[in-house]
């Protein structure tokens, strides 16, 4: 059985990082990734369990990773070697138990929440983070039973999805899929999880004016989110900054109210605010600002755009940056991170739920699962990187290993 | 010998190409036989001597008006309104005629003892003149006596305090001017009329209204009922603002209107081959056209842009007429017609017509492309009388390089229109229903237009209700040499060659279709028979 893996192995960064010049993924053959044979990851304790992926996205942080272009601030919250693939659909081939619990047939189709906080690293008592149900800012993943890893997919002892060989997961961790869910919508549903917390910390409230820079999957999931979410209870205004028209025809599909170029936000944010403009800075702007790209240029932008007071939130991982702080001084503007998921409101007076039980339903009441553009072989995973790399430029949005045999198809 | 009326050509295999104008540049396309080219009458013989010709309709007026010395006197209170930046096309060579009729209004002025007398651009929702314009238009004697004193104004249709609501026609339709224009004991204003469309009441009841009052004329629904809004007695356009200039006049404003015709003397010395026909051109002529054609072709688009808006056009008066406001334009539309009419025999499948580099809308400025459209559709369409030229359902071909290009001092609110509108629809009144209050209430817009040099954030929206009437007609409009994805954004079809529109065109009206070909400019009217 084969499975990719991520060796440290600085050289092989470089050389990647250089190839990346080229377009994200490009570096594929020559960086730190290989496709090797593999086995099954033991199980660290009997509260883990064996899952056979069946597809595995690939996730921007992932490419960012192989790219060498990621943040040193994850240099120790990961493990090597490690196979990547976070983003799973997979199958319980001996059966085993769920987050709330419940016995899953061997056969049971999961998903799999990949934060490894105290729970999965049998930390008692778990951290005041883990206790009030925030698991993504969980300050344990360098220690317990595991080696440090934020996330499955980036932890050597549990394996991650783009393998075979499958991974281990531990019941806190697994959902079941619901049957009326196939595959193709299920791998949306961690990437749906953090649009999700992403979009309910933002707290939008009645008619606020929303900005999202970038369409790519999490734009899309966040623009999708704040569509079934947030929109029904607090009629907010959700202007989209997409570059390629396949993004355009998508985020208007799931419920934009304007798409334009991403060179034309923030004259569309000025018009929708009807902001006057000093020095190419709106006066007013949009309430809540998601920046799906996490880029030097995307920040600088989201913090023109946003009004005296306003939140920029960002979703897209970001590395180290040059950005110019002074309007967030002087506008008092709120920068916020959102990153992975845990327990969500949808507002503060009501019972807090599961991101990932959230995000499994809104996959299907929005139809996410139409995000999934291409699935390849782990044997052409260079095909696959590139792919990824360039999706939105190739007319596609996520892009995802298909491990199964025979392979299924998508769409 | 007197000027030679209009023309329509048949094109036979003699024929030798027809220029075609491309933006800054133009072509001569050979089109194929038996299609139809019609061309302008030569310019009309201008009056002998315009300062007398305006002396005396200043002082034998035409309807219901006493001589303007007569209506002058000390302690009155005298305001002089005059067309914007937009008239005429091109700007004229020095003196400009508004210079020439200001200035025999203002020595009468001066005669009468007349010292409150106001200037003001009637420039409705258009752009402010820079000072420059302002002193072409007036001259320089003028601009240096009233604007240092802040007596030579724009009209600031956002500037609350300075109008005033008059009334509500019969039809329900607002009616508020500048409150200096209305308040004068005499309004005079000082047009030059270029197209048939121009002048009459439409001088102070738009020159000089807000949008709460144009909005009820400039709309799809006024625009699809003007047929076209180059004729008067089968313009909705027109009928609008003749009961706002009636209910103006029943308000007790006393309006001195004092209209002027041109001629089609259109381009100076290396430039006159343009107004010519191409099978009288002299080797002077074809020297000319092959010398400028392989300049501009060599000449990056910006740079030719600023050749051209540096042409200054030998227009000549042809007429001056003054007195009250219909039977002065009465004269005015007569001696229009008699420039620019020429009677054609029957409709064409396809009509053609090379859009130049300049409209109203971009002097000194870019033609984007919304302008692009309104200049083929909305005003070349609609030169016409009885019938349009091309028929129901028939194709308008435009050649134009469309280029994805705005001027943001000029232009801010057509961006975000071309952006932001165009993008979710082209069709006129969805436009209006959805985004016309947004643009025109935009405080930002409204910031520009009041202290910069930018259209009203609701123009763009007019410029494509000036569309509304050929896109209700047309079974397609294709723009060759357009960039392709402002042509699309349009809503039109891009074709590189003249030949393959000609291809595209007959999917639409079928193989083995009537041609006709709009030689213009100079500006021509059709009368279709």
């Amino acid at each position: 059985m084969k499975a990719l893996v991520v060796e440290r192995n600085l050289a092989r960064f470089a050389a990647s990082r250089a190839a990346s010049v080229l377009g994200s993924g490009r570096g594929a053959t020559i960086g730190p990734l290989q496709l090797v044979d593999a086995s099954p990851p033991e199980l660290p304790t009997e509260q883990w369990y064996h899952l056979r992926p069946v597809l595995s996205g690939i996730c921007g942080s992932d490419l960012a990773t192989l790219d060498g272009r990621s943040s040193r601030y994850f240099e120790d919250l990961v493990s090597f070697p490690f196979v990547p693939g976070h983003e799973v659909v997979g199958v319980l081939d001996d059966g085993g138990v769920d987050h709330a619990g419940t016995a899953l047939a061997p056969g049971a189709r999961v998903v799999i929440e990949p934060v490894l906080g105290c729970a999965p690293r049998g930390i008692r008592p778990r951290c005041p983070r883990c206790e009030g149900g925030h698991t993504g800012l969980c300050g344990n993943v360098a220690f317990g039973d595991l080696e440090p890893g934020l996330q499955t997919g980036f932890c050597a002892d549990t394996g991650g999805g783009w393998s075979e060989a499958g991974l281990a997961a531990h019941a806190s961790q697994i959902h079941a899929v619901p049957d009326a869910l196939s595959e193709q919508e299920a791998v949306m549903v961690e990437p749906t999880a953090c649009a999700i917390h992403a979009v309910l910390s933002a707290g939008v409230t009645d008619g606020e004016a929303v900005a999202v820079l970038g369409a790519g999957t999490l734009g899309l999931a966040v623009v999708a989110a704040l569509t079934h979410l947030v929109r029904p209870d607090h009629g907010c205004t959700v202007t989209v900054g997409a570059k390629h028209p396949r993004q355009r025809e998508l985020a208007t599909s799931f419920g934009a109210d304007t798409v334009v170029d991403p060179d034309h936000l923030a004259r569309a944010v000025r018009r929708r605010a009807g902001s006057l403009v000093v020095a190419g800075r709106l006066v007013e702007g949009a309430d809540v600002v998601f920046d799906c790209v996490g880029s030097s240029a995307s920040i600088t932008e989201a913090l023109t755009m946003v009004r005296p007071r306003g939140r920029v939130v960002l979703v897209g991982m970001p590395g180290r940056v040059a950005v110019d702080l002074a309007p967030l001084w002087h506008r008092e503007l709120t920068l916020v991170g959102a990153y992975a998921y845990g327990e969500e409101r949808i507002d503060p007076d009501t019972v807090p739920r599961r991101t990932f039980v959230r995000a499994l339903d809104l996959v299907a009441r929005a139809g996410l699962g139409s995000l999934v553009s291409a699935a390849y072989p782990l044997e052409r995973y260079p095909e696959a990187l590139a792919h990824a790399g360039a999706a939105g430029r190739r007319g596609a949005v996520k892009v995802v290993f298909d491990l199964r045999k025979p392979k299924g198809s998508i769409r | 010998m007197s000027p030679r009326p209009g023309f329509v050509l048949d094109v036979d295999r003699s024929t030798p190409p027809t220029l075609f104008w491309h933006g800054e540049r133009f072509s001569l396309e050979k089109l194929p036989v038996g299609s139809r080219v019609i061309y302008a009458p030569e310019p009309v013989d201008p009056l002998d001597d315009p300062s007398s010709a305006i002396r005396h309709a200043l002082t034998h007026p035409v309807g219901d008006r006493d001589p303007l010395p007569a209506l002058l006197r000390p302690g009155m209170r005298l305001t002089i309104a005059f067309d914007d930046i937009s008239l005429p096309l091109p700007p004229m060579e020095r003196p400009d005629i508004r210079q020439l009729v200001m200035e025999q209004v203002l020595d009468m002025a001066a005669e009468a003892g007349v010292d409150d007398v106001a200037l003001i651009v009637a420039l409705a929702l258009h752009r402010r003149m820079t000072e420059a314009e302002l002193r072409h238009a007036v001259g320089d004697r003028i601009y240096d006596a009233f604007a240092p004193n802040g007596l030579l104004t724009q009209h600031d249709a956002e500037d609350a305090d300075a109008l005033v609501h008059l009334g509500l026609t019969e039809e329900g339709e607002d009616v508020e001017i500048n409150k200096r224009a209305a308040e004068s004991d005499l309004l005079v204003y000082v047009n030059i009329n270029l197209v048939a469309m121009d002048g009459g009441h439409k001088s102070v009841a738009t020159g000089l209204a807000s949008y709460k009052s144009l909005r009820h004329h400039h709309n799809p629904q006024t625009m699809q009922r003007s047929r076209s809004f180059m004729d008067q007695h089968r313009s909705e356009l027109h009928s609008a603002n003749w009961r706002m200039g009636r209910l103006i006049a029943a308000s007790g404003v006393k309006v001195f209107q004092i209209e002027t015709t041109l001629n089609n003397d259109t381009f100076p010395g290396a430039f006159r081959f343009l107004q010519k026909r191409e099978w009288e051109w002299k080797a002077k002529d074809r020297m000319g056209y092959v010398a400028a054609a392989a300049a501009l072709d060599r000449t990056p688009p910006r740079y030719a842009r600023q050749v051209f808006h540096s042409v200054r056009a030998p227009h000549r008066m042809t007429s001056v007429q003054a007195g009250e406001v219909e039977a002065v334009h009465k004269l005015t539309t007569d001696n229009v017609w008699a420039q620019q009419g020429v009677v054609v025999e029957g409709q064409t499948d396809i009509l053609t017509m090379g859009l130049p580099y300049i409209s109203p809308y971009n002097v000194n400025s870019i033609l984007n492309p919304i302008l692009v459209a309104c200049l083929g559709l909305g005003y070349l369409f609609n030169m016409y009388r009885g019938r349009p030229l091309v028929r129901q359902g028939g194709v308008l071909i435009m050649t134009h390089p469309t280029p994805w290009e705005f001027n943001p001092v000029h232009h801010p609110s057509y961006i975000d229109f071309f952006e932001q509108v165009l993008s979710q629809t082209t069709d006129p009144v969805e436009v209006s229903e959805r985004y016309e209050e947004s643009f025109a209430t935009d405080p930002w817009y409204i910031h520009l237009y009041r202290t910069g040099y930018a259209y009203h954030g609701v123009h763009p929206f007019y410029m494509w209700y000036w569309c509304a009437h050929a896109l209700q007609h047309l079974g397609a409009v294709i723009i060759v040499g357009g960039d392709p994805a402002a042509v699309h954004r349009l809503g039109f079809r891009a074709a590189s060659t003249l030949a393959d529109a000609l291809e595209m065109a007959s999917d639409v009206v079928g193989p083995a279709p009537t041609l006709t070909h709009l030689h213009a400019p100079p500006i021509l009217m059709a009368d279709v028979q």
